[in-house]
Formats: C-alpha cells, structure tokens, sequence
C-alpha cells in the first residue's frame, strides 16, 4: 500500500500526501483489531457466553426490590458455623494449603455422615472429593467421566448448568421433560410432574453416557420416589449408563417425604455419582464447598479433573465445615439438628408461600422438597405490552415485568429449559421461600396491594 | 449475589491497586476475574483460549501444571529451556545466569503458537526476568500474535535489589496479556486459595465464559478478607511498614541462612532473585555416589532426594519434575529448597545438616 501511494505521490501534494498516511485507512487496522483475527476463544465455550443469572441478578439487585429469584438464603446460617470459621481463621497452619481432594478431617466427617445413611463403608480418601461447590463436583464429573461424541440424558426442566456443561465436554444433552398429571381439583403438587417411563426408554441407547439426575428437584421440588428411581436405575444397568445424582437439597424434604439415594439401589454404586453441597446443607452458599461421592474407579477421574484444575479447595473452609458437621452428626435424631430444624423451619414457609400464592388466584405447584416453588402465572393476565423484547418467553417478559411493576422478582421457569421445551414452561415462573419472615412480609404486602389493584 | 467475576470490593481494589502498578485503566468487572488461587486463574485461561491444534510455548523448568493443562486444553506443548550460564570458580551460581537464547526462543514461534506462559519470578529457579528478556518476549509476542500468560504469583519475593517487572505493562502487551496474580503468595495464607487474571476484555470475556460454567462463584469470605487485606496494604504501601516490604527482607534473611547452611554438606546453592526458593547444584554428589537406589530410569536428582529424606531427614523437591519428560536425564542434577520457613524449622535443619557434614568427614 505503501508502495503504491509513493507512486501517486508524485501526482499529489506532499502535503496532502503526509495526511493520508497517517491516516488510519492507511496504516491499516489498529493492533487490537488486527489482533482478533487470530486469537479467539476455543471452540468448547462457543455459544456458552450467556448465563440466566447474570440477567436476572442485576435487575433485582435494586434494594427496593423484594427478592425471591436466586437460591440464596437471607436466613442466618447456624451460629456454630460462623463461629467454627472465626476460631480456626487464627490457626496459622490452617491458612495453608491442605489435601488437594479434601481437607482430611472434612473427609473423614463426611464419610461418617454418610456411612450412616448409605449403610456401607465409605473411604474418606478414595470415594470421596471435596470441590468448590457442588457446581465443581458437577463440573469435574462431567469433565472427568463425559467424552465428545457421548449422550448424556437430561431432566427438565434443569439446574442451568447442565446443559451448558454437557456441552462444553463436547457431548450432546437429550433432554426429556416432566409432565404433569391432571389433578381434578386437588392441589397440584411436584409429584404429580412424572417422567413418561416409555418416552424414557426411548431416550436411552448405546451412546448415552450418562443421565442427570436432580431430587429434590430444582425448580420443580420434586422428590422422586423410590418405584420412579427403579425405572431410571433399571435403565442404567440395562444400558451400563452412569448416573450423575444431584442431590444438594437432600436435607430439605417436608413431611410426607423421603429421600432416595438412587446409589444405594442394586447395581448403582458401581455407576452413581451422588453431589453434595455445604452451601444447601448449612444455608452458606458463599462457602463454595462441595462434594461427590462415589466408587473409587469413577471418583478417580474426578480427581484427576481436580489436580489439574483446582488442585484444592479453601483450607478455613472445610476445617470449618468439618466442625460444624461433627457437631449434628452426634445428635442426627435430635430436632435440634440442623439437618432437621431446617425442613421443618422452611416447611412453615412453603406453605406461607403457597398460601400467598394462591391469594394472587395462583396454583402454585407445592413442592415435595427443596426451597422453590413454582406456578403458572398466565392466570394473572398480566398487561405485559410494554416489555419491548418480543423474541423473549412469557416468563421472562413477566419476571422483569413484576420486577419493574411490582417491585418483586422470581425467575422465569424456561430458563431452566432448552430450546425446544420452553414453550412447555413458559408460563412458570420460579419463587424462592428460604428467606427470612420480614422478606415474606414485604412480599406479603405486595401480593395484598396487587390484589386490591385487580379488584 | 455477586457478579460471577468476583466479590465486588475485591474486584475493585484489585483494580485499583493493579491499574496503578501496570498503568492502565483497569475496570472491575470487565478487566477483572477472580479465581480459585493462580491455579484455577490458570486453568481457566487455559480452557478460554487454548485448543487443539494450538501450540504454547513453555519455558522449562516450569511450575508443574503447565504440561497438563496445555494437553487438557487439546494443545500441543513446545518447550524452551532456560540454560545456566558460566560461573566463575568459588562463586555461586546465581538465577540470573539462567537465560533464555534469542535465537533459539524465536525459533519455537510457528503460526500455530497461540500463548506463550512466563512465569516471573520463575518457580523452580528463582529467577527475575529483567526489562530487556521481557523485551524480547514481548516483541516475539506482537511480531507472531501470540498471547502471553503471565504467571507472577511470587512478585513481591523479589530480593538483592531486584525489580519485578510485569510484561503486560511493556508498550502494546496489555492487549494481549492476562496478568495472573495470587492472594496465596501475596499474603503467606495459601490455604486461602484465592487468585486473579487481569486482562483486556476481549480476552477476559472468554475466561468469564469458562468460570460461570466451571465454578461460578468462588468463596466470599477470603474474598472479603482478601479485599480488606488490600485496603490495608495500600495505605502503607512503598513504605517500610508495607508487608510487602518487610516480608520479602525477612525472606532474604531466611534464603541466605539457608543457602550458607546448605553449602557445609556440599550442596552448591544457585542463589535466586525472587520466590519462595533456590536449587541447589548435586553434580558433585552424582560423581561421589553415582549409584543410589531407584527405578531403572528414575533420574538422578529423584533418587538423590529419597535418599537425603531417608538417610537425613531433609526434605527437597527434584528439579527433573519441572522438565518436560525428554529432559529430564539432562537436568537431573538440581534439587529445589524452599525457605519460607519459621526460626524453629531453620534449627532443625540445621541440626540436621551439622549432623550430615559429620558423616562426611573420613
């Protein structure tokens, strides 16, 4: 180019000349420009950039709105824990790094915790990983145990992640929905949401790698039941599928209720990662620990995931955690405990919300377990012509309508679905009840003040 | 809940203080990512960016998890070896004799390269790259457009004088650079895990793709302790009350306490600019007993340090760990200390080592 231009150069003034160089159509694009045609991001993240929560977090971060759409807790979590944290910040030796695929005495507690419950020995080092939260046992699962080319099943509606995370392995999701059941005038509730198990079966076939498994449910709060865990792990063995069970809410059942470790089933151990998470358990999301338990000839993968990601978690953490947990294990039959305080505590306020809901002229699907309840907000007709974004599912054009409006948030439902099931959710809209009363109560005040707005 | 890239006050202090040192406008939430120490900053990088088919050059010996995680990311590892320089007789080896050559370092650029890993202080050899190599560095970056992913975790163990340089401040690297950093190294609270990436958001973007579908959120407690930690250091800093001052003075004590120690057992310490440690030279042991037990192809520095923990009671790593396997039989010969310890450990090594030059005497 700049060949060229010396040649018409001579036809030109020099000034005129010396403009036109320095211009920059001359000099070419500038570095950084230049710089993007080569680096780009790798392929695996292609089309993973958008995340549900990013949205949805800044619209209700806006004080004056009431939250009820991300899990998080604005109840206190357990005082020991808190103070369990505090003593051992002052031990020096615990501000340093520890075991990479967990902090020992957080092994050990969690394996005595959960040789109780599954019946069988459990080794605190070979068939135990602590991660950064059970999105990290998701994540090193997945990483360590799913190959391109595989199937792996998923639920939906689903915990966000899934999909993407499948993905990012270079594995295809095939996704299978709950239906509901007609329920004929009685409260409809998350059991009455199945899995079709011959629509199931048909899902299945030699290159499904593994199935996702959620229970309790997010954000249905279905508890599966153990005659719909023998279908799926009866489709695990027939197919030699593994099964990757989510199961972060295990504590928070209502009464009715039980939960099911589908790993206890015959033939499951052996192809069964069952997740963790002291951010459910102990109501300190920001803790960020997690964990997966399973055989050691899976857990092992996952462990190699860790040493070349990670490589270990907070030490004050899980030292923390591990107290905190020695402390109700010793008293598991006791109501004290958290394990069985917390139920019974959100129990009180799922049926608050429900009640509230249902106030609105709602039919909110009562959950069996977990700390969201979701219902079909069409019936409220909302005026919603003034949400510009066409493109976008009812529920989230009614999220940010009701953010906007009535100063209360919640989550779309179809957030939770691929692309071919959002149609199916896209009247639900998710509502989280594991806050504190004086939360309910504004919520409570804006639901009464909508309703006198409707009459 | 906080934005995925990181506890607010910690973003923002991390972009202030950085911004200051590199000097460049850093904005929290698009230049910033905090991650689960360097380690996850690492990782994440490496997942952002690296894919098959893509080449990274590697300067060994290198910090273990670079190999791993260029091969996890589907990449191809090309590796360029520091080489020690001459020293005189009598003197000790310093770091800064260990150098990259020019020629051969420009050699590895193929238009495959897609990033380069500088590890600066470079952990295991202590050294501090000077203006001028991260000159050359850099200007092999810009001419094959090639990203560089700074590891500088031990910035502030810089010692005799020496000045810590970070590359993405060099002219036009901030584009091309992701600066990782470590609250581990930085505060002595390992067990914290909590690092950063700072980077122009046309790199960071990818890596936030990464976080919020690996982890998301990382703990908020060190984060907030982290945050605070900073405030605090950023009223004293460049003042001698800084820990940022004083510890690094403390480690320089301790490094030439150990390094004097060391030497009355025959060990020839390469006396490092920066970071938690030095090698130590065992040639001299490999001709006097060239036979210790091992695997039939275990190096020699390997084999060398299972006696010393046997036999002494003295704990080191061996260097070989840091080469890339092919070579390894060449620099078996380096064992790795690391001297960021307290009063009491340093008396019981030296008790041990009072103990070993006894047994050497005839």
């Amino acid at each position: 180019m700049f060949l060229a231009q010396r040649r018409l150069c001579s036809l030109e003034s020099r000034a005129k000349f010396l403009k036109t160089i320095y211009s920059s159509k001359i000099l070419g694009l500038p570095t950084s420009a230049k710089m993007s045609l080569k680096i780009t991001n790798a392929k695996r993240i292609e089309g993973l950039d958008s995340n549900v929560w990013i949205e949805f977090t800044k619209l209700a971060a806006d004080p004056s709105v009431v939250n009820l759409g991300q899990g998080l807790p604005d109840i206190s979590p357990p005082i020991y824990v808190k103070e369990e944290l505090s003593k051992i910040a002052a031990i020096d030796s615990l501000n340093q790094y520890t075991r990479g695929f967990g902090h020992p005495s957080l092994v050990k507690a969690l394996s005595c915790l959960y040789e109780k419950i599954y019946q069988k020995q459990i080794n605190p080092n070979k068939e135990i990983l602590v991660t950064v939260g059970a999105y990290g046992s998701l994540f090193n699962t997945i990483q360590g145990l799913i190959d391109e080319g595989d199937e792996v099943i998923v639920i939906v509606p689903f915990y966000d992640c899934y999909e993407p995370m499948v993905r990012m392995a270079g594995a295809t999701p095939v996704f299978i929905p709950l239906r509901p059941k007609p329920v004929d005038g009685k409260k409809w509730s998350s059991s009455d949401w199945t899995l079709d198990p011959q629509e199931l079966a048909s899902k299945f076939n030699s290159k499904t790698k593994a199935i996702i498994l959620n229970t309790p449910h997010n954000p249905i709060g279905k508890v599966y039941t153990k005659e719909e865990l023998q279908v799926i792990a009866d489709l695990c063995i027939k197919y030699d599928t593994l099964c990757i069970s989510d199961e972060v809410y295990e504590w928070l059942v209502y009464t009715g209720n039980k939960h099911v470790k589908i790993a206890t089933f015959p033939g499951m151990w052996e192809r069964t990662i069952t997740i963790g998470s002291a951010g459910k358990t102990f109501s300190v999301t920001g803790w960020k620990l997690g964990w997966s338990i399973g055989p050691n000839h899976l857990i092992k993968h996952l462990q190699t995931v860790q040493q070349n990601t990670v490589y270990t978690c907070a030490t004050p953490l899980q030292e923390a955690l591990a107290q905190a947990f020695w402390i109700d294990i010793k008293r598991m039959d006791d109501p004290e405990c958290y394990f069985n305080s917390l139920p019974k505590e959100l129990e009180v306020k799922r049926d608050r919300m429900i009640h509230l809901l249902e106030s609105l002229g709602l039919k909110p699907i009562v959950p069996d377990g977990g700390y969201f309840i979701i219902a079909d907000v069409s019936l409220l007709d909302a005026d919603l012509s003034d949400m510009k974004d066409s493109n976008e599912p009812y529920d989230y054009k009614f999220v940010k309508w009701m953010t906007k409006n009535k100063k209360l948030s919640a989550i779309p439902v179809s957030a939770f679905c691929n692309a071919e099931t959002k149609l199916q959710f896209e009247k639900f809209v998710r509502f989280c009840f594991i806050k504190k009363d004086s939360t309910l109560d504004a919520a409570e005040e804006i639901i009464k003040g909508w309703n006198r707005q409707k009459s | 809940g906080s934005p995925p890239n990181g506890y607010p006050p910690l973003t923002k202090i991390l972009a202030s203080f950085f911004g200051k040192l590199l000097g460049q406008e850093i904005d929290p939430f698009k230049n910033v990512l905090v991650t689960v120490g360097a380690y996850g900053a690492l990782f994440t990088a490496f997942q952002a960016l690296v894919e098959e088919g893509d080449e990274v050059i590697i300067i060994e010996p290198f910090f273990d998890c670079y190999e791993p995680m260029t091969l996890m990311a589907g990449g191809h590892p090309v590796f360029v070896t520091l080489k020690p320089g001459l020293t005189r007789d009598g003197e000790l080896d310093s770091s800064s004799n260990w150098q990259l050559d020019p020629t051969e370092l420009a050699s590895k650029f193929t238009s495959h390269t897609k990033a380069l890993i500088l590890n600066t202080p470079n952990n295991p050899v202590g050294k501090v790259f000077s203006k001028a190599e991260l000159e050359l560095v850099a200007s092999l970056c810009q001419q094959h457009d090639v990203i560089c992913i700074a590891d500088e975790v031990y910035q502030w163990l810089v010692y005799d004088g020496y000045q810590h340089v970070s590359i993405a401040s060099l002219p036009g690297m901030w584009e091309r650079t992701l600066t990782i950093g470590s609250a581990g190294k930085t505060f002595s609270a390992t067990g914290w895990k909590v690092g950063w990436v700072l980077g122009p958001d046309s790199l960071m973007k990818h890596l936030r793709t990464v976080h919020q579908n690996s982890i998301y959120h990382c703990p908020t407690q060190g984060q907030a302790a982290v945050a605070q930690s900073f405030e605090h250091e950023q009223l004293h800093f460049g003042q001698a009350s800084s820990y940022f001052a004083r510890f690094p003075q403390a480690m320089q004590r301790t490094r030439d306490h150990m390094i004097r120690s060391l030497q009355s057992v025959g060990l020839k310490p390469v006396v490092s600019q920066g970071s938690y440690f030095f090698m130590a030279d065992i040639s001299d042991f490999k001709s006097k007993m060239p036979d210790l037990p091992g695997d039939v192809d275990e190096p020699y520095d390997r084999r060398f340090v299972k006696w010393m923990i046997k036999t002494k009671g003295l704990v080191a790593i061996p260097v070989s760990t840091f080469y890339s396997v092919p070579h390894r039989k060449i620099f078996d010969h380096y064992i790795r200390f690391c001297f960021v310890k307290d009063e009491s450990t340093l008396q019981a090594m030296d008790e041990k080592l009072q103990k070993w030059k006894k047994e050497l005497r005839p």
